[in-house]
């Protein structure tokens, strides 16, 4: 036998003679229990409910919808109705006194209560403030926001339909078919689609309907592809194969295998493609061939606010401000959706 | 005794995953000496490559070596200095990967990836390193090295690529090299032809290898000694013929029994039950315990020590300790050790 | 090479293709237009109008007009501009030409640079401050629109610190420099996005495993071997990025009163100029085909692993 060292003779000696025997397994030390498996819907909310960002925004983008499809409802003001004597009002809040809220204006070097000049009622307060008109713009904004949301909401929809029903035929039905489709996608995508988007405001006549016409005529083609994409490697997949082998349909297929697997990926798509509308919608309309006046629209409101934003700034902050906060809340949520569905996926 | 070049002391390296802290290397401690092989042999996870990228100092962002020390020509490897620790890796201790389709940088020529190796660690011209590159690559056997310098990558089959990977880790005239499953990639044709390239290497140059793998195959081809391990901790270790032939650990008599021989009668292949345990919170005692038929009480109380089989053959399982009840170890194995004394024998009456 | 010419020539028919639909979708689409191009018609009597509608060609049949329009084009003719003192539109636009292309390439230059600049730092600190930082930045590049940073540049720049011009081009490399940064924004962003995801992807793979192990130092691998694999597939959002800036060219141009193909364009809507619009379309998707023709060839050519499975 070999001569042990201090350590193992240390070692042994903390284990009782008696220890030496075969070990004999207690019924208790089973297998621990396996954590339940999440479903699909429980995993990702799990996921998105880590990242901060998109908590966030999530909320924030709750409420900014709440405020705007209430905008009826919590205007103070009908977003159309003039008091000419009333007009360009700095913003003022009841209470407070920092300059720039409470309702003054620098004129020649000294604050000037501008409400006093105007005869605003004691009491009477316009949070942001009035337009050239007179309009209240808290109203106006409300209302605005309200359109825009509405405008970006349907236009992401129409994408979405018209993208996943293009992508899923050209996909599923391959061929022939595949390649003139295709073909059609690679001739409609090389027309830069503001420019398409202009072409068709000046067609139809303005108003909402054809805000959204017109970006849904260029917007649905980056969804059509992915979808496409998508649908191509889902076909190739066994179950798919399987299914197909056992005589199921292609409308079958493509219903309950390869939608409910690319549902992910449409849906970050789609959150991302709200942003794009909203922006489209404030470009044409800031460019004054989108929504035409006295209509609020944020993107109305910051073609009227950048006509006089040298004198007056916050008629050209404020929406500017709400814009910016939306198209943010919308990326970083969107953001945190693909980190959540589709993490290997690159473009926004 | 060749001497020693690298010596592991009570390495303990842990992760922080969002389960808890992993504890993927328990205490282990080896040493490497001049020119040897040394094989470390394990199922994944066991902690083998954890330990060679932690003598590389190649660890993750999210491990913390929790203690021990790496000696190298007398400096602790884990105490270096970013910018000392960047010329030993690569320069003196060398790495080759397992998988050469994607070890290799797709946009760059591979000699220039071999020349910039020789350039980061030897103060030569452009011109000096890139013959230096164009030998290497005659050395590992890839045939017209002046023209194949200036491929790239995708031009070259996966046994090409692992020669090239290879010529970058011997770029600098490494004393040891670490080789983590450097054929598992490969088809079983390749991986002899790569083997014998190593060995023939370390012939030429004398250098000590680190050979990662869990192919006890592979093992027996190429080591001069074998450390086994399990769950982040090293259970036997001996020289190749102590452990391929005399095995003590329970599960080492596992590996090799489930390793197909040509002697191998049984109908069916064994396989050691169940499946290692998650490192973390390691329960006390032996972590192999509960798939160990043959396991003790004791290895439920106390993690056992190396107890020596000979002077260079270690095992820990309490089976060795005085007081352990006599058992029949699998008589496949059985087999092995008796062959193995009959041989030694044999030699021993012949010399 | 067989292969190439035959890719090459089958992308340039589509190209052709692609521009004749563009061509005569806006032809008809202009002549279902409602409002007539001369601005001061209540004015004109029958006789003058049909005097100027057989100046101008509109008392030919639509489809004769159609096939003249397009022979017209061939020859670089688009036509002369109703609204803007009867100019030829190709001199109008050409006159043009000069500051919008000038403007683009800075603007793409400038946001490129720093954009991948500040995607590999962040690439590098992944999850750490400058990460969250850059990462931020990308994001808020991407969703404040670029007229609203325009109006800020100048509130800014021109009017509160008076150092720059407030618009005007006539103050040469000055007066470029707010328009290119606001129309730099988004090229930056999307850069910076672009690079950050393929670096992180890159820095993780095998190779710049191997570049560690023979004992490179990180910011060494970042440049030589990372950016070097990241770079390459950035040269696909070159077509995404034209598209945004002629987008942005439209107001930024407006907002400085730069005189480019982007201001006369929103004249040019905003007064129904025919010949201008269909020509500035035009104009754009040539550009725009021809881009992700370019980027497409440049993409095969740059990446060694494309290069030869394309040359087969």
């Amino acid at each position: 036998m070999m001569e042990y060292s201090e350590e193992i003779k240390k070692a042994a000696s903390a284990v009782p003679d008696s220890a030496f025997v075969k070990y004999q397994p207690s019924q208790q030390e089973a297998e621990p229990e396996l954590p339940r498996a999440l479903s699909f819907l429980e995993d990702s909310w799990r996921k998105l409910r880590k990242n901060k960002a998109a908590v966030v925004t999530m909320i924030l983008l709750l409420i900014i919808t709440c405020l705007a499809f209430l905008a009826p409802v919590l205007s103070p003001f009908d977003p159309n109705e003039q008091h000419l004597s009333w007009k360009n009002l700095p913003p003022k809040w009841p209470g407070v006194s920092i300059d720039g809220l409470n309702g003054t204006t620098l004129f020649r070097g000294r604050r000037v209560d501008s409400y006093e000049l105007a005869k605003v009622p004691e009491g009477q307060c316009f949070l942001f403030g009035t337009d050239e008109f007179g309009r209240d713009l808290l109203s106006r904004c409300l209302w605005g926001t309200r359109i825009s949301l509405i405008i970006a909401f349907i236009a992401a929809l129409l994408d979405l339909s018209i993208g996943i029903a293009y992508g899923l035929i050209s996909g599923i039905k391959g061929g022939r078919t595949d390649t003139v489709m295709q073909r059609i996608l690679e001739i409609l995508s090389g027309i830069p689609s503001l420019v398409l988007v202009v072409l068709m405001l000046l067609i139809f006549e303005p108003g909402i309907t054809s805000i959204i016409l017109a970006m849904t005529i260029s917007s649905w083609i980056p969804m059509a592809r992915v979808v496409r994409a998508e649908t191509l490697k889902i076909k190739q997949m066994e179950y798919v194969q399987a299914a197909k082998a056992l005589g199921a349909s292609n409308v079958k297929i493509a219903l309950s295998h390869i939608l409910p697997n690319i549902s992910g990926i449409v849906i970050v798509r789609a959150m991302f493609s709200i942003p794009t509308a909203i922006f489209f919608e404030t470009f044409l309309s800031f460019l004054g061939v989108g929504m035409r006046i006295p209509n609020a629209s944020i993107g109305t409101l910051l073609n009227g606010g950048y006509k006089v934003f040298k004198l007056y700034p916050y008629q050209m902050f404020i929406p500017a401000f709400i814009l910016c906060v939306i198209m943010l809340s919308f990326n970083l949520f969107a953001d945190g959706l693909r980190d959540v569905f589709d993490p290997k996926m690159k473009e926004g | 005794m060749a001497e020693k070049v690298l010596e592991v002391r009570r390495l303990s390296v842990s992760f922080d995953t969002y389960a808890g802290k992993v504890q993927a290397v328990r205490d282990i401690s080896f040493e490497l000496k001049r020119g040897e092989t040394l094989a470390l042999v394990g199922e994944s996870g066991c902690g083998k490559s954890v330990t060679c990228r932690s003598i590389m100092g190649l660890l993750a962002k999210n491990a913390k070596v929790e203690g021990g020390e790496i000696l190298f020509e007398n400096r602790d490897l884990l105490k270096l200095s970013n910018s000392a620790m960047r010329s030993t890796r690569g320069g003196k201790i060398a790495m080759i990967f397992q998988d050469p389709m994607t070890s290799l940088d797709p946009t760059m020529k591979i000699g220039k990836q071999i020349a910039e190796t020789v350039r980061l660690h030897k103060p030569v011209t452009r011109a000096a390193a890139k013959q230096r590159a164009v030998e290497l690559l005659a050395l590992v056997g890839i045939e017209e090295p002046e023209k194949r310098y200036h491929q790239y990558p995708h031009e070259f089959s996966g046994g090409q690529r692992q020669r090239i990977v290879i010529a970058i880790a011997l770029a600098a005239d490494p004393q040891i090299l670490i080789a983590d499953e450097p054929t598992t990639a490969l088809d079983v044709t390749m991986q002899a032809q790569i083997l014998d390239l190593i060995k023939e290497i370390q012939k030429k140059t004398g250098a000590s290898v680190i050979f990662i793998t869990h192919d006890l195959g592979v093992v027996a081809n190429v080591a001069d000694r074998v450390a086994v391990m399990y769950a982040g901790r090293i259970i036997e270790i001996g020289q190749a013929d102590e452990v391929f032939y005399d095995p003590r650990h329970p599960y080492t008599w596992g590996l090799l029994a489930s390793m197909p021989t040509l002697t191998t009668n049984d109908e069916t292949l064994y396989a050691i039950p169940g499946t290692p345990p998650t490192l973390i919170d390691p329960a006390p005692g032996d972590a192999f315990a509960p798939r160990n038929p043959w396991a003790l009480e004791a290895d439920r109380l106390a993690e056992p020590p190396l107890f020596p089989v000979s002077d260079t053959h270690f095992a820990a399982t309490w089976l060795l300790d005085e007081r352990a009840p006599k058992i029949d170890p699998p008589e496949s194995i059985v087999l092995r050790a008796q062959a193995f004394r009959k041989r030694q024998s044999e030699r021993s009456a012949s010399l | 090479m067989k292969r190439w010419s035959k890719y090459i020539g089958k992308r340039l028919f589509y190209m052709a293709l692609t521009l004749l639909i563009i061509a005569s979708a806006t032809f008809f689409l202009m002549n279902v237009l409602p409002g007539t191009p001369y601005n001061n018609q209540d004015r004109l009597t029958a006789a003058q109008l049909e005097m100027l509608n057989k100046k101008y060609g509109f008392d030919q049949p639509l489809f004769q007009r159609y096939i003249n329009y397009l022979k017209n084009i061939l020859h670089g003719d688009f036509g002369i501009s109703l609204q803007f003192s009867d100019q030829p539109v190709a001199t109008l636009l050409s006159q043009r030409m000069g500051p919008s292309i000038q403007l683009g390439l800075q603007a793409v230059l400038f946001g490129t640079v720093v954009g991948v600049f500040l995607g590999v730092i962040a690439a590098m600190h992944q999850n750490k401050f400058l990460d969250v930082f850059c990462s931020l930045f990308a994001i808020t590049g991407r969703s404040v629109p670029n007229f609203v940073v325009a109006v800020l540049l100048q509130l800014l720049f021109a009017i509160t610190l008076n150092w720059l011009p407030i618009g005007l081009w006539n103050e040469g490399f000055r007066s470029t420099i707010l328009p290119t940064l606001a129309l730099s924004i988004s090229p930056m962003a999307e850069s910076c996005r672009f690079i950050r995801t393929e670096m992180v992807e890159v820095l993780s793979s095998d190779y710049i495993e191997l570049a560690r192990a023979k004992g490179m130092s990180e910011i060494r691998i970042a440049f030589s071997h990372g950016l070097r694999n990241a770079l390459i597939p950035l040269i696909t959002v070159l077509g995404p990025m034209t598209v945004s800036l002629m987008t942005g060219s439209l107001v930024v141009e407006n907002i400085f009163a730069v005189p480019g193909i982007g201001e006369q364009f929103t004249k040019s809507i905003l007064s129904n100029d025919y010949y201008t619009i269909m020509a500035v379309t035009i104009l754009f998707s040539a550009l725009l085909v021809a881009v992700i023709f370019l980027t497409d060839i440049l993409y095969q050519i740059i990446d060694p692993r494309v290069r030869v499975e394309g040359a087969k």
